[in-house]
């Protein structure tokens, strides 16, 4: 089976980082605007390199939202930054009418999704906002799985006309994509091929991934690994030629199993091709504090998860 | 002082469109519509530097964002009647598939609309990105946006206007629309929120009260006024004081028709104390 190297594990925010450097150099309709958290979200760089166009609009996260709406007249892309949860839930009603509704070129950033933010616990741990974003009409919802991928879909989404919502995280992750890809909006990553099961991963989960069909292959399960990093629009066929030839799957994502990857799949599925299927994800509930490692042990999100879910789903077959 | 009798009559007109779409669809807001009837009109026809058709970017223009989006019947009515679509359409005001929404949207391409409003408390925000964008477009022209003064219990206001300040945002007129009423009642009663004055010019700004709201000669004057205070490094707010539902005796000073249609009968002493001027659509 293909294998892939980690070639040094880093954060998928400083992907972001890098990427938002090279459109301050490529793009000058780029600008960014960051609710008092540019260390974490890593603009640093922009900022002092286009101090222009940056704002720094403090503690408020509604004002960054509607002002990157309005900063869309006139024809600038504006870049917003925050954690995960205040990207989305804090202010989902000024994303649903100035942005989504108004269809406003806003690309909303966020890092810290999921549990890996680790020790701050369940106020900054969303698990919804995948579920938040993809039902918001128009809205593109993407969620890379390493530093290259990250860097890749930052810069792509600035030539993609309409809103985005780009989600990353905190900790630092294999990082395994090569340097430099091409990132295609939409486009599921085959990644392995295999005949008896499809895992589709986003996020952190796609190195679990393949992490788990190496260990599946040596128990003598062939899984294709498919990495969804764009969760709307979701690449129908490709989940479906997938599961046509493995006929079962499992779905893998740092994200509640309500509203996440996984019932995106099920959708599909159950409209194309009804499939078994199990979901690595968490299970309706509040994060907690703890090492991301712990957290993603103790929900259910890492390899070993990955391959009970595929015994089971097997079994269903 | 200019000539004011053609805005004086269209004026008039904007008031029986207002009255006639809220009625046929037996829904809408007539009563904030009625009291920023001569707004409209000034800021459209007079005090806007407005380019012939439209484009979203609006590069080279003066451009207006309405926050308290409910309304729309004035804004409808003033934008058919300045250009942007044909007067006929508003006709189709809240009938399905129409562009003339309830709230506005520019989600059915409306000429005109730059931003959908209705859920309040958003506008302040969008009008401020809208006017930094001018300034690194190198656009001398102006942002002008309107807001209800209930709509300044939402909070999202106090972020923007927070910012305007800290930012030196003074290519923006913000206008607030101070008739001191809201679904519930007077603001008085709803939620005190004591001097919006002092408020905003503790937040930083300059402010300019219009306190004849209903006037379009105090308007013009006003407008004039908070224009020439731009560009000095402070954003403006225009406090302007008006009549909900005026023009339209049974309907003034009362939050009643703040979101009710006229029947039959009212509409009909309704329009008979605003005769036609321009023609109906």
């Amino acid at each position: 089976m293909k294998t892939y190297t980690n070639t040094g594990s880093k954060d998928t925010r400083s992907g972001f980082g890098a990427g938002l450097t090279e459109l301050g150099k490529t793009n000058e309709n780029v600008v960014a605007l960051c609710a008092d958290l540019i260390g974490s979200l890593k603009m640093d760089d922009f900022k002092a390199n286009h101090p222009e166009r940056f704002f720094q609009v403090g503690i408020a996260e509604a004002n960054m939202i509607g002002l990157a709406a309005g900063m869309t007249i006139g024809g600038k892309i504006p870049f917003t930054g925050t954690f995960a949860n205040f990207s989305t839930g804090r202010v989902y009603d000024q994303i649903r009418q100035s942005v989504a509704y108004s269809d406003k070129n806003v690309k909303i950033c966020a890092s810290h999704a999921g549990l890996t933010l680790g020790e701050d616990g369940a106020t900054h741990q969303i698990l919804e906002d995948i579920g938040l974003m993809k039902m918001l009409p128009g809205m593109t919802v993407i969620n890379p799985c390493d530093y290259n991928q990250t860097k890749a879909a930052t810069i792509a989404i600035a030539k993609h006309h309409g809103p985005v919502y780009l989600r990353f995280g905190r900790p630092k992750v294999a990082n395994f994509t090569p340097e430099n890809q091409t990132f295609e909006i939409g486009k599921a990553l085959h990644l392995v091929d295999g005949t008896d099961v499809t895992i589709v991963a986003t996020g952190h989960l796609v190195w679990e991934a393949l992490e788990a069909a190496k260990a599946l292959n040596e128990k003598g399960i062939s899984a294709e690994v498919i990495n969804i990093h764009t969760i709307k629009p979701l690449d129908d066929e490709a989940i479906i030629k997938s599961v046509s030839k493995t006929g079962c799957i499992v779905t893998a994502e740092e994200h509640n199993f309500l509203g996440g990857l996984g019932e995106s799949v099920a959708r599909v599925l159950a409209t194309s091709k009804p499939t078994p299927q199990e979901f690595v994800a968490t299970k309706d509930t509040f994060g907690e504090s703890g090492t991301p490692e712990q957290l993603m042990e103790k929900y259910g999100l890492n390899s070993q998860a990955i391959i009970k879910a595929v015994e089971t789903v097997i079994k269903r077959k | 002082m200019p000539n004011t009798q053609h805005l004086k009559d269209l004026t008039t007109q904007v008031r029986r469109d207002i009255l006639r779409m809220v009625h046929k669809v037996n829904s809408g807001h007539p009563g904030g519509s009625l009291g920023c009837a001569e707004f409209f009109v000034t800021l459209y026809q007079s005090i806007m530097d407005r380019k012939d058709g439209f484009d979203m970017d609006g590069i080279g223009e003066d451009l207006f964002f309405l926050s308290n989006g409910h309304i729309s019947p004035v804004y409808y009515s003033v934008l058919a009647r300045s250009g942007y679509f044909p007067v006929e359409e508003l006709n189709t005001f809240r009938l399905i598939n129409t562009r003339l929404q309830g709230h506005p949207t520019t989600h059915e391409n409306l000429p005109g609309i730059r931003i959908a409003s209705g859920s309040l408390g958003q506008g302040m925000s969008v009008a401020l990105g809208a006017a930094q964008t001018k300034k690194l477009n190198n656009d001398s022209h102006l942002i002008y946006s309107l807001h209800g003064d209930g709509e300044l219990q939402e909070g999202q206001n106090w972020e923007a206007i927070m910012y305007a300040a800290g930012n030196n945002v003074d290519n923006i007129i913000a206008t607030i629309d101070l008739n001191g009423q809201q679904i519930d009642g007077s603001t008085d009663d709803v939620l005190p929120m004591g001097s919006v004055k002092d408020k905003f010019e503790a937040f930083g700004w300059t402010v300019v009260e219009i306190n004849e709201g209903n006037d379009i000669d105090a308007i013009l004057k006003g407008m004039a006024e908070a224009k020439s205070k731009t560009g000095q490094g402070k954003p403006v707010c225009v406090l302007l004081k008006t009549v909900m539902g005026n023009g339209v005796d049974f309907m003034m000073h009362t939050h009643a028709w703040h979101g009710k249609a006229p029947n039959d009968e009212q509409l009909a002493i309704g329009l008979a104390q605003n005769p036609e001027t321009l023609g109906d659509y």
